[in-house]
């Protein structure tokens, strides 16, 4: 390597976030309806303009920019950039790589939520998105909160967390499993499709909610990034030999990813992966540093998460493929290449 | 100014790990603690560093009682070495060498930082191997990398968990030296928990034999190095020689009776 690792990581940044936007704004104009660039721009900014310069575009074209497309890229960022970080803090903070944001049983528990609201709706759930987003989100919690509880009862341990999290994600599993054995034909379909894991059906509220929530808890992960550099370097006990507060530090970053967690899961269903393997493709390219990893792997998640609802609507329109399905095509590859690149230069 | 215990007890469930120990660790000083598996080397050093709680008595460093600090000022005051082995998660050198700054970093601005870990890696060797991965490092240079971590935490006392058991003779010895250099440099006091009795004898000002969680007798080598002594606390019969003026011990075989 002739670089240093300081302008390497600059230098991903750089391509990663170039890519992102560039990504961004392509996902947001193509579709079913291509829509040009300076017309997408003259729509955006449509308020802004004087009179002169309104748009001149099919009535349409500000309802697809701005109900469909827009909330639509925005949520994959938000959504694979959360599930991304909360992954990084997971496996931080109980020092596994094996570890996902929804181990602790989020993703089940979410499941359980949305597929009683489902079936308390009694019509297939048709209608009725704020009400699962609810009971999704609330179960997540109820379940993280737990986890969390048990935990402390037993000392707030990594292992403890990931065990206790296992034995939640097995119960919440079996009371999902059992609201799909009472549901209807019509309901379990809205279940199983809410499970799936998409940005289908973006809102702003989904939007606001999610991106709130993340522009909340990305502050608190990073100012926690030495800690997580010392959990890394050698568990609990060099933690606080260096200093920090073991217990109090595992809580907060842990509710901090939770909560992160369970707004994506509420609103967007379970998308797997991306929290699971954006960490390790960060790990690969710009090390264990996580003052670095943190925001690098959000990138990586973000743009995973893009490609994959932008691929998953376009390779096979006018069926759209679920994100949660394409990005685990789509990201195994990329992260096979580079697991076996390190290998073979032994770094 | 010392860290130093009074009675401390420790207890692991009902199981009576440490009791009755008084100990103090001076600046300048090097201490080889030593004992068979079991005996509580390992955990009477995680109760100094407050890493646990001891059950009853007291830990004090340089006067304050260790519960009344918070864990990043007990870090100002006490650098804890680990063993050399165990794995990080992709952390390289210069950031397993630069942890040793965050008791600091609320004070350190980044150049300052920056200067002292680079002058860290300069005198434990590790210039030009900064970016390499930490788990891809032998024991030897692990066991650098970790010394050069403590030694930037700028720590009065040193707590060393058996750092050279993961070493070859000559890393071993490179380990020890380079403790004792820094004892006697930086007048930092070191407390190292050892199982190569003849080594800790040859570095250590004086040592600490502990036998079943209490110490069976501290001083200077020739007084804890004695035929009783091992086979009360090891649970060997051993002829103890003197080559040199630096102690051999040579064990014979187990003791009949088990330990006394």
């Amino acid at each position: 390597m002739i670089a240093g690792p300081a302008s390497r990581r600059a230098a991903a940044f750089a391509v990663l976030g170039l890519l992102l936007v560039a990504v961004g704004i392509f996902a947001t104009l193509h579709g079913v309806q291509r829509i040009p660039l300076e017309t997408g721009i003259r729509v955006l900014l449509g308020p802004l303009l004087p009179d002169a310069l309104q748009p001149d575009v099919p009535a349409s074209y500000p309802a697809i920019l701005l109900t469909l497309r827009l909330p639509r890229t925005l949520l994959a960022i938000i959504a694979g950039a959360g599930l991304a970080l909360a992954g990084v803090a997971m496996q931080g903070i109980t020092r596994n790589p094996l570890v996902s944001p929804y181990t602790i049983g989020i993703s089940p528990a979410a499941s359980f939520g949305a597929s009683l609201a489902i079936l308390a709706s009694g019509d297939g759930g048709a209608g009725s998105y704020a009400p699962v987003v609810m009971a999704a989100f609330a179960a997540a919690l109820a379940c993280a909160f737990l986890v969390l509880g048990l935990s402390a009862m037993r000392g707030v341990t990594g292992t403890v967390l990931v065990l206790s999290g296992v034995g939640l994600s097995y119960l919440f599993g079996a009371l999902s499993s059992t609201m799909q054995f009472v549901a209807t034909e019509q309901q379990l379909a809205v279940i199983v499709h809410w499970a799936f894991g998409s940005v289908n059906g973006a809102t702003w509220p989904a939007v606001g909610v999610t991106g709130l929530i993340l522009a909340v808890a990305f502050p608190v992960l990073c100012a926690h990034s030495w800690a997580l550099n010392a959990f890394a370097a050698g568990g609990d006990e060099v933690a606080s030999a260096l200093g920090f507060a073991v217990a109090r530090t595992r809580i907060v970053v842990t509710v901090a990813a939770v909560l992160v967690t369970a707004a994506i899961v509420s609103y967007a269903g379970v998308i797997g992966f991306v929290g699971l393997v954006a960490p390790h493709i960060g790990r690969l390219v710009v090390g264990g540093d996580h003052r670095i990893l943190l925001p690098f792997s959000a990138l990586v998640g973000a743009l995973l998460l893009l490609l994959a609802d932008m691929a998953g609507r376009m390779l096979f329109a006018p069926v759209v493929v679920p994100a949660g399905i394409v990005v685990a095509y789509l990201g195994v590859p990329i992260f096979l290449h580079l697991l076996l690149g390190r290998r073979r230069q032994g770094a | 100014m010392s860290l130093s215990c009074t009675s401390l007890a420790f207890l692991r469930g009902k199981r009576t790990v440490l009791s009755g120990i008084d100990f103090a660790l001076e600046p300048g000083e090097l201490v080889g603690l030593i004992g068979a598996n079991g005996a509580g080397k390992s955990s009477l050093i995680r109760c100094l560093d407050g890493l646990w709680r001891a059950n009853a008595g007291e830990v004090r460093v340089d006067g304050e009682a260790l519960p009344s600090l918070t864990r990043a000022q007990v870090a100002r005051r006490i650098a804890y070495v680990p063993q050399a082995s165990g794995e990080t998660m992709a952390l390289s050198v210069v950031e397993m060498v630069t942890l040793g700054r965050a008791p600091h970093r609320a004070h350190d601005t980044a150049a300052v930082r920056t200067a002292k870990v680079e002058a860290s890696l300069a005198r434990f060797d590790l210039k030009g191997m900064e970016n390499r991965a930490f788990d891809q490092l032998s024991g030897g240079e692990r066991q650098r990398v970790l010394l050069a971590r403590a030694f930037v935490q700028e720590a009065r006392y040193l707590l060393l968990d058996e750092p050279t058991s993961a070493l070859d003779l000559r890393h071993q010895l490179e380990a020890l030296q380079t403790v004792r250099g820094l004892v006697d440099e930086l007048q930092v006091g070191a407390l190292i928990a050892i199982h190569d009795l003849a080594t800790a004898a040859r570095f250590a000002d004086r040592l600490v034999l502990l036998e079943g969680g209490r110490v069976r007798v501290a001083g200077p080598w020739q007084d804890v190095l004695t035929p009783e002594h091992l086979r009360a606390a090891f649970g060997i019969e051993a002829t103890v020689g003197v080559i040199d003026g630096l102690p051999y011990i040579l064990p014979v075989h187990a003791a009949a009776q088990g330990r006394s």
